[in-house]
């Protein structure tokens, strides 16, 4: 009994000191004042690894998402004669929730993962420790605009998952289903508004951007130097990752539309 | 050793454990300028965590390491990133960036602490490359070099910013005689023209003692025995014997420490 007790102690002090790691490890990187010569080209260079090679999965997953909620919205909207009404359901349902969580899922398997890895091979094969010996500060060169790229990039994802979603909303709706374009889009505008529904879920994503690269970064950093202790923090990246998007979702949510 | 302006690094009294575990217990260790000092030993002894501590990367419990009156684990984060563009270290896996060319390698630590205009870090890039015999490799990517390529690589890139202080973390592991060849006399020829202090760790005995000033031998978490190379080999204490003369069996078991391997045979239970 008092054995598991100290391992529940033990276990708990680990996490708290490492969740105290973290956040000196980011205050590290991104206190400095940027060099705007040096640090733009490598966060633009990480933006493409990042945001750009990201695109093909969340355009390709939005237009899906986009393409079944609009085919489930009709067959339980048509039973009440309001179809027209998809393309409000979808576009809310969308903006509000689904572009920030699956966009933020799709990110940390995606790039999140890539970024643990990718930090935690420089940390195994020295390259972390020989930029140190150089006189260069790897939070700063390698860690801040990895950590920006991914808080830029995640927002701007979403929004296009957004797009994305609705346009195959359309194209199921309207040019499948026969859906009249003119209620479409009538209902749509509406509905949606610009302050609650775009810029809240546009919030979401902000918010979602940081925590992943955040946890990404640092779990990279952190790792153990050994294929083995990757492979973990990899897996530590994806978990940890979804597990506070979804959570962190909840919260927004009840904060955002809990008095509507 | 000789007087105390000759020294550039003195470690005194100091100690350092890692999970519980104490690596150097109380050691001192003076590095003099100018001069090849090996620090030589048995794997696992920390002799990488001595190179290290001396940059910083890791700080000491107790005890000092000065680099010239500088005392490195008492200095900030910043002066210690100043006093690091005064040293350079050769990683044992060389350590390249591995999403650089070769140019881009050794041309790093020139961008960073120097403002230089562009034609002349290339000079400088293409001058360190020439002097360990790779100018032709300025293209390639150090996922196209071999193994003793990518050491020399990083050896141009150490000496990029012509340090005062040049460390190397087992040099000689894992190289084909050839390669092996090529960096003794690399190592050699750099110190001698260059004239900066060098720190070579290894555990390669042979290469080792043909290029170094003086050597400390560290086993046990103490500083078992120092000299030159005539002194060492003249040695007779049975664990620098062991070390020097590469015995399999000594003070340093062969066996690791196990219960009574008759017990084991017999009342062996699975």
């Amino acid at each position: 009994m008092i054995s598991r007790i100290e391992t529940l102690g033990r276990t708990g002090l680990l996490k708290l000191a490492a969740l105290g790691r973290s956040f000196i490890f980011l205050l590290h990187a991104l206190i400095a004042i940027p060099n705007p010569r040096t640090s733009f080209p490598l966060l633009i260079k990480q933006l493409y690894f990042v945001g750009v090679l990201s695109l093909i999965i969340i355009v390709v997953s939005g237009l899906f998402i986009g393409m079944v909620l609009s085919l489930q919205g009709y067959t339980i909207l048509v039973d009440f004669g309001s179809e027209q009404a998809v393309g409000q359901m979808v576009a809310l349902s969308l903006v509000r929730e689904l572009s920030p969580v699956v966009a933020g899922l799709l990110f940390a398997g995606r790039a999140g993962s890539a970024l643990t890895a990718e930090i935690g091979l420089m940390k195994a094969t020295e390259q972390l420790s020989s930029m140190e010996m150089i006189g260069v500060d790897p939070l700063r060169r390698v860690v801040a605009p990895r950590f920006w790229a991914g808080f830029i990039a995640l927002p701007l994802l979403t929004m296009i998952f957004s797009v994305v979603g609705v346009w195959g909303a359309l194209l199921v709706g309207v040019d499948w289903l026969g859906i009249y374009e003119g209620s479409f889009w009538a209902n749509m505008q509406s509905a949606v508004s610009f302050e609650e529904d775009v810029l809240n879920g546009i919030i979401k994503a902000v918010v979602f951007g940081y925590l992943v690269t955040w946890i990404s970064v640092f779990q990279g950093y952190d790792c153990v130097p050994t294929s083995e202790g990757i492979s973990q923090a990899t897996t530590k990246t994806v978990v940890y990752s979804s597990l506070t998007i979804l959570g962190m979702d909840f919260l927004l949510t009840a904060l955002m539309f809990g008095d509507l | 050793m000789d007087q105390l302006d000759d020294i550039i690094i003195d470690i005194e009294g100091m100690s350092f454990s890692r999970s519980e575990r104490l690596i150097f217990d109380n050691i001192n260790i003076r590095i003099p300028k100018g001069k090849v000092t090996a620090i030589m030993g048995p794997s696992g002894t920390g002799k990488t965590t001595l190179l290290k501590l001396i940059g910083g990367q890791v700080r000491a419990d107790s005890g000092s390491i000065k680099i010239e009156g500088l005392d490195i684990p008492r200095l900030s984060r910043s002066a210690l990133f100043d006093i690091r563009s005064r040293m350079g270290m050769l990683f044992q896996s060389g350590a390249l960036f591995s999403d650089l060319t070769v140019f881009e390698n050794v041309a790093f630590p020139l961008r960073v602490h120097t403002d230089l205009p562009e034609d002349m870090v290339r000079d400088l890039v293409y001058m360190k490359l020439q002097s360990v015999g790779l100018r032709g490799a300025v293209e390639l990517m150090p996922s196209e070099l071999s193994g003793g390529m990518a050491r020399r690589v990083a050896l141009a890139r150490a000496i990029a910013l012509d340090p005062d202080i040049l460390m190397y973390d087992e040099p000689f592991t894992g190289q084909d005689p050839i390669a092996m060849g090529v960096l003794v006399k690399l190592i050699k020829t750099l110190n001698r023209t260059l004239g900066h202090t060098s720190i070579v760790v290894s555990h390669d005995i042979q290469e080792t003692l043909s290029i170094a000033d003086y050597i400390y031998l560290i086993a046990d978490t103490h500083v078992v025995a120092q000299g030159t190379t005539q002194e060492l080999l003249a040695d007779t204490s049975p664990k620098v014997k062991q070390f020097m003369q590469g015995l399999p069996d000594g003070p340093v078991p062969f066996h690791f420490p196990a219960q009574d391997y008759f017990q084991d045979l017999v009342g062996g239970e699975l």
